[in-house]
């Protein structure tokens, strides 16, 4: 054990670069200013006034969006560090943070990096080479193929060797060559590097990772293990430490590998071992290291009750460890939910747009909001699309299950659709509940977790609670509209308020309105309902709200305004707060409303004060209607990466046309229906917007079914993907 | 913030309490003894006129009928009140007027004379609309829809309010033409008061949202600016006529093509704005109106200077006046406890307390704003009506807005005495300080109204800026009991001459015809279908309608008054 004064290092580090962006330069930075530590943001274009920018002592520019051209953009960082005096740079997790050469580079500049030697990188990096060195080590290892021969054809006869189904997402043979390049064009757009490697594929595995840390003196320990089996699209979106319905044995056994794997490259620093446990077998096998501070580091932090980014600065600094392995204490459990801006019923599709209304959880010691935008933030399709992590904590995983579904209740945005109703249902599944993970979980219980249309019961009460929120926003919103209206009257007539008194006056009747909601269904993508109301503002005050459905009796609301948006509602004698938002997009008025556990998004088409005739043109025209059936629109905001086919060929139903990437993904998007591709005008390397039309499909079938087709045809949207 | 919402019933305790501190000198007692018989008997009597009221209401509120609603539905156009609904600022006010005109006024029922009108705020400016109701005789215009449109004119005028005309008419009814076309005030006198209206600042603005056929092409023709709706809206002076005659010649004109908002937005140009739909023609028709820029050209209102944005409900509640008045005018009450129940915190400055206590005058505040009040307290005498031209005065002096309460039994005291004080010299005082005020007035007929007393405080013909009856509200030369009397001794007395016989059987048969026939027309139904006012209203409203009329009369600036001579 060496002493804390045993090693004099030149100098500590006194300000501190970070070579990233969103919630986790901003986490960094956090730590950085408890230390004392200034600290300087780097930024893109498209983060100009981001709140990681905001949140730093000093600033530089690096380049413009496009994450190749900035945030990988090591001399442009380096550089930047130089001219600011950085003494280190905190390469955060993504982007650069496990590029050797970018540490190298750091090292050769006399500049700390914050993080494992580069060695270690290139080692671990190397996916295929990292598994030669855990054999040689002896943990435990998946059969594949792990070789640096890239050639197509022997790539193509080794996954025929391992058999289908085995590939992670290649499930036939004829999927193969699209999925390969499409996974190097996205590795090498991510990375920089555009090495594939195959691996047998288990069936129903977990996914366990451990956290290990290090020193610059030999000392390397673990802090438990993580589970992140809930996974969509092969990406992490629920993860828990410590990692539920394991035995203590099993706990020290992926310790004590995780520590065996870091030792065996000499590693410093933060990093993570991550483990795939067959949950048949009872086998866990070595995957990858991660040669960096994990996206999902605070649930860990949540049960050690440590700051790791403060450890990785004291490593850095050349400090050893502040505890042994037996000083590393088990606090409980926690949870980390991530809030994506994500299109659940398209499968999971990224989703840009402006954060209209962004109010998370509020923090306490046991809830952490780990966020890098604020209201009115845009999330572009420049990087990815995660909004927020939300971590609790609580005496056991059930009570730290309570606080995580409290909590995602209460966190509320408006603006992109995001997948956090969807994480709810997951939070509270029966069997989530009981810790039964695994990584095909949410395949396993599509049933449960999407509302099944053929499930009428369920169906009804799904519909009522829609329309008793559709109740509500009624009255919230005729509420909010006298107060508004009262608040910006002109102040030359002091009578005039009088016109504006609640109930409005009539001669003899009581006045009243209608108002149209159409239901957008964020989560499920089933059909849409439509409320038509008829409110009566009635004498004492309440709005009387009837629906022209029979045997539904109005229900008298009465809606008192808290705050701008914050309101309290009382009906039959019950009240509650909920929360309201609204924003107006493409002539459509959005209206978000939180009550108890939910988060409803209605529609309202704007009626009145509009100046142009065409923006009523358009207006009427809101639906899907603005294009020629047959139309496939992005369905995202992207970059097109390749045209498969020539404008004019005939193609198949389900046939790749042009592959797009947007948020590190790859999207192809495919023909609608058999026919002849037309307009297709878009070169690889364009960017399109969300919804731009593509091209066209044009064929016999009636046009009636072409809408068919193509209404559900992002539901079969099925994009290359590989795990990150 | 003001706070417009009643107040919950005061315990008296709290009240004396307040009786008790010196600024509260002015307070009304509540003056209502709600263990009496007279107030049980007053509250249940005004119940049944309340609830007779409502039910002649409710069914003017449903329109032409169910099948014209239906018809109106289907060719995705809204009904006449529904549309004002749209055009008004959301959630605020509207006050409608006359809305029982053509009540049993015809063989036919004319559900509110068909058109709708009244006064409401658009992007905080206070607009007369005037809206045809198509479901009623497609929209014609009767006799009464043709009154009942110039009226709304004239309190636009009078007002200075922009007039939003929400077309949807077939025009003259042609066979009532000589009731409605020939004469001073009919159907020209719309256009007329147009050009007028115009030509003095005040915005005419016409929403096509329907046929506008004949005369009635002229309204948005003589508009300002005006909406047309696509589909909906046409525009013909020949109608239907015009297109036949092309059928006749073989050319197939529909009426969107001859007339309709295609032709006259992009060609003919009789029509400025081309609205897609009807809520989009309703749209822009606020849009005219938030581009108006008034404000700037009428600068500080008078009248206001005294405002005061922070008042007090009255401190008795406004309900209770439906148990004030007696339904039997020969009953008395004070109307103290009606004042008492209108004006804010019920302070109540009266002036000349103790002279001429027939009229009751005092200064108080309705909503923040000054007012003098005038309320009869039985029969006017010589000191009476002195008294009430001196207030009135004061009023104009001050360019205060006055109110009138009508309950007196007799309007004026004659007899042998009065007349020898010069009661008509007296009276006469008054009515040339009535009629030559330029201060805002607003009449609300809260019992009888009979007589010259109804010229002193300022009935119909005194161009009140608002008049208002109460249900119990009666109207006539005076009492039918008294005329039943007046008429059977004159009666009697040519029977004598002529020697006949009048046994007392016939005698009685005819007063009871003369009483049945003024009790008839001296109704307040009989006046409102007629517009001799401006509708019949709930005591309970009294507050709020007042606030509404002396805001819409405060919409232009005060001018100076000028009396006449006054006989000395």
């Amino acid at each position: 054990e060496s002493s804390p004064h045993g090693t004099e290092t030149t100098s500590r580090i006194e300000k501190i670069l970070i070579a990233n962006r969103g919630e986790i330069a901003c986490r960094i930075m956090r730590t950085a200013k408890r230390l004392g530590i200034r600290t300087v943001a780097v930024y893109s274009d498209a983060d100009r006034d981001s709140l990681h920018v905001k949140s730093a002592d000093e600033t530089v520019h690096i380049g413009p969006p496009p994450a190749r051209l900035s945030y990988l953009n090591g001399s442009a960082i380096v550089e930047a560090a130089i001219r600011t005096g950085a003494q280190a740079i905190h390469p955060g997790y993504g982007f650069l943070s496990e590029s050797s050469d970018f540490a190298t580079l750091c090292e050769e500049k006399g500049l700390t990096f914050v993080g494992p030697p580069a060695s270690a990188i290139r080692d671990m990096g190397d996916k295929s080479a990292s598994k030669r060195i855990m054999g040689a080590a002896g943990v435990p290892l998946v059969p594949g193929y792990h070789g640096s021969e890239q050639d197509i054809e022997l790539m193509k006869s080794e996954a025929d060797r391992i058999g289908y189904p085995g590939m992670r997402i290649v499930k036939t043979p004829n999927e193969f060559v699209d999925s390969f390049l499409g996974a190097q064009r996205e590795a090498a757009a991510s990375f920089g590097i555009n090495t594939i490697l195959l691996e047998k594929y288990i069936t129903k595995p977990r996914h366990i990772e451990v956290q290990i840390f290090g020193d610059k003196h030999g000392n390397v320990l673990h802090l438990y293990e993580r589970d992140c089996s809930v996974q969509r699209r092969h990406q992490k979106i629920i993860e828990e430490a410590p990692a539920p319905n394991v035995m203590n044995d099993f706990r020290s056994h992926l310790g004590q590998a995780a520590v065996s794997a870091a030792k065996a490259v000499g590693y410093h620093n933060a990093g993570t071992v991550e483990f795939i446990v067959d949950t048949v077998s009872g086998q866990f096998y070595f995957m990858e290291m991660n040669t960096r501070l994990q996206v999902e580091h605070p649930v860990t932090e949540m049960i050690v009750g440590q700051d790791l980014v403060e450890w990785q600065i004291a490593v850095a600094n050349g400090e050893p460890l502040p505890i042994n392995q037996s000083q590393v204490p088990l606090l409980g459990h926690a949870f980390e939910a991530r809030i994506y801006a994500e299109n659940v019923p398209k499968g999971f599709l990224p989703a840009t747009g402006v954060l209209h209304h962004y109010r998370p959880v509020p923090v306490s010691p046991t809830v952490r909001v780990e966020t890098g935008v604020e209201q009115g933030d845009t999330v572009s399709m420049h990087y990815d699309p995660m909004i927020a992590k939300l971590v609790v904590s609580g005496e056991n995983r059930s009570a730290a299950l309570v606080k995580l579904k409290d909590c995602l209740s209460k966190f509320q945005v408006a603006g992109v659709p995001t997948n956090i109703n969807f994480l709810q249902k997951l939070a509270d599944h029966r069997e989530f509940e009981n810790g039964n993970v695994e990584t095909h979980f949410i395949e396993h219980y599509k049933d449960d977790l999407f509302t099944d249309p053929n499930n009428l019961t369920r169906a009804k009460e799904t519909y009522d609670n829609a329309r008793f929120g559709a109740t509500l926003v009624a009255a919230c919103l005729c509420e909010k509209e006298h107060s508004t209206i009262k608040s910006s009257l002109p102040g030359t007539n002091g009578l005039l308020p009088i016109w504006y008194s609640h109930p409005p006056f009539r001669s003899h009747y009581q006045a009243s309105r209608t108002m149209e909601l159409e239901l957008e269904n964020e989560y499920d993508g089933s059909s849409s309902d439509f409320f038509t109301f008829s409110i009566t503002y009635q004498s004492d005050g309440n709005y009387l709200i009837e629906t022209e459905e029979v045997n539904s009796p109005g229900l008298g609301v009465k809606a008192t305004l808290l705050n701008n948006q914050d309101f309290r509602v009382e009906t039959d004698g019950v009240s509650m707060d909920v929360s309201l938002s609204a924003y107006s997009k493409d002539k459509i008025k959005h209206i978000h409303l939180w009550h108890g556990s939910h988060h409803y998004h209605f529609r309202q088409k704007l009626e009145l004060d509009v100046s142009d005739d065409n923006e009523i043109q358009q207006n009427t025209n809101f639906e899907t209607a603005s294009h020629p059936p047959g139309t496939v629109v992005a369905p995202m905001a992207g970059l097109v990466v390749k045209v498969l086919v020539m404008d004019g060929t005939k193609v198949e139903e389900g046939q790749p046309i042009l592959v797009l990437e947007a948020m590190k993904m790859e999207h192809v998007v495919k023909a609608p229906f058999t026919g002849h591709v037309h307009g297709l005008q878009v070169t690889a390397g364009q960017q399109v917007s969300d919804r731009s039309p593509l091209f066209s499909v044009k064929n016999m079938i009636s046009l009636q079914n072409a809408w068919k087709h193509l209404s559900s045809y992002y539901m079969t949207v099925c994009p290359i993907y590989i795990a990150l | 913030v003001v706070s417009t919402t009643s107040i919950p019933w005061r315990s008296s305790k709290s009240i004396q309490l307040l009786h008790k501190r010196d600024f509260c000198l002015g307070v009304l007692p509540d003056g209502v003894d709600r263990n009496s018989e007279a107030f049980a008997q007053n509250s249940k009597a005004m119940e049944g006129l309340i609830s007779q009221l409502q039910s002649h209401i409710n069914k003017v509120l449903a329109g032409g009928g169910e099948e014209a609603v239906k018809r109106n539905r289907k060719r995705n156009k809204l009904l006449p009140r529904e549309r004002i609904d749209k055009l008004i600022d959301p959630g605020s006010s509207f006050l409608e007027l006359s809305q029982l005109a053509g009540h049993e006024l015809y063989g036919e029922t004319l559900p509110s004379g068909g058109i709708i009108t009244g006064i409401g705020p658009v992007h905080g400016r206070l607009c007369m609309f005037v809206a045809n109701d198509p479901t009623v005789k497609g929209g014609t215009y009767y006799p009464i829809t043709v009154k009942k449109h110039l009226r709304a004119q004239e309190i636009a005028a009078q007002c200075k309010l922009p007039c939003i005309y929400l077309v949807d008419s077939g025009g003259a009814f042609l066979p009532k033409q000589a009731e409605v076309f020939p004469d001073k005030d009919n159907f020209g006198r719309i256009f007329y008061n147009q050009a007028v209206m115009s030509a003095e600042g005040i915005p005419q603005i016409a929403l096509v949202l329907g046929s506008c056929t004949a005369g009635g092409a002229y309204i948005p023709a003589m508009a300002d600016e005006s909406v047309m709706v696509k589909g909906n809206a046409t525009i013909f002076l020949a109608g239907t006529t015009t297109c036949e005659r092309s059928a006749a010649t073989g050319e197939e004109v529909t009426a969107e093509d001859l007339g309709g908002a295609s032709v006259h937005c992009k060609t003919s140009g009789v029509s400025d704005y081309f609205a897609q739909d009807e809520l989009h023609g309703l749209a822009l028709g606020r849009n005219i109106v938030k581009n108006l820029h008034m404000a700037g050209k009428q600068g500080v209102m008078n009248g206001l200077h005294n405002l005061n944005p922070e008042y007090k409900e009255p401190l008795y509640d406004a309900k209770e006046l439906r148990s004030i008045a007696p339904i039997d005018h020969k009953q008395a009450f004070d109307i103290r406890s009606v004042i008492a129940r209108i004006v804010d915190g019920s302070e109540f400055d009266e002036f000349k307390k103790q002279y001429g206590t027939t009229l009751v005058t005092g200064f108080a505040r309705i909503f923040g704003q000054p007012v003098g009040i005038l309320g009869n307290n039985g029969i006017l005498f010589n000191e009476s009506a002195l008294k009430g031209a001196h207030f009135i005065e004061l009023c104009t002096q001050r360019n205060i807005p006055w109110s009138f309460y009508r309950i007196s039994l007799d309007s004026w005291c004659v007899g042998s005495r009065s007349e020898a004080n010069g009661i008509a010299k007296s009276g006469a005082k008054m009515v040339m300080a009535v009629s030559c005020a330029k201060v805002p007035k607003i009449t609300i007929m809260v019992g009888g109204s009979f007589g010259a007393g109804n010229y002193a405080m300022c009935g119909r013909a005194y161009s009140p800026n608002f008049l208002f009856l109460w249900p119990n509200a009666k109207i006539s030369v005076m009492g039918g009991a008294q005329a039943a009397s007046v008429l059977s001794q004159i009666e009697s007395g040519n029977k004598k001459k002529q020697g006949i016989q009048w046994t007392e059987e016939e005698q009685e048969n005819f007063k009871s015809k003369i009483t049945e026939a003024y009790e008839r027309e001296g109704n307040c139904y009989y006046s409102t279908a007629r517009i001799w006012d401006d509708g019949i209203i709930d005591p309970a409203d009294t507050r709020k309608i007042i606030g509404f009329c002396i805001s819409a009369s405060l919409n232009r600036p005060l001018e100076d008054t000028k009396y006449g001579v006054f006989r000395m």
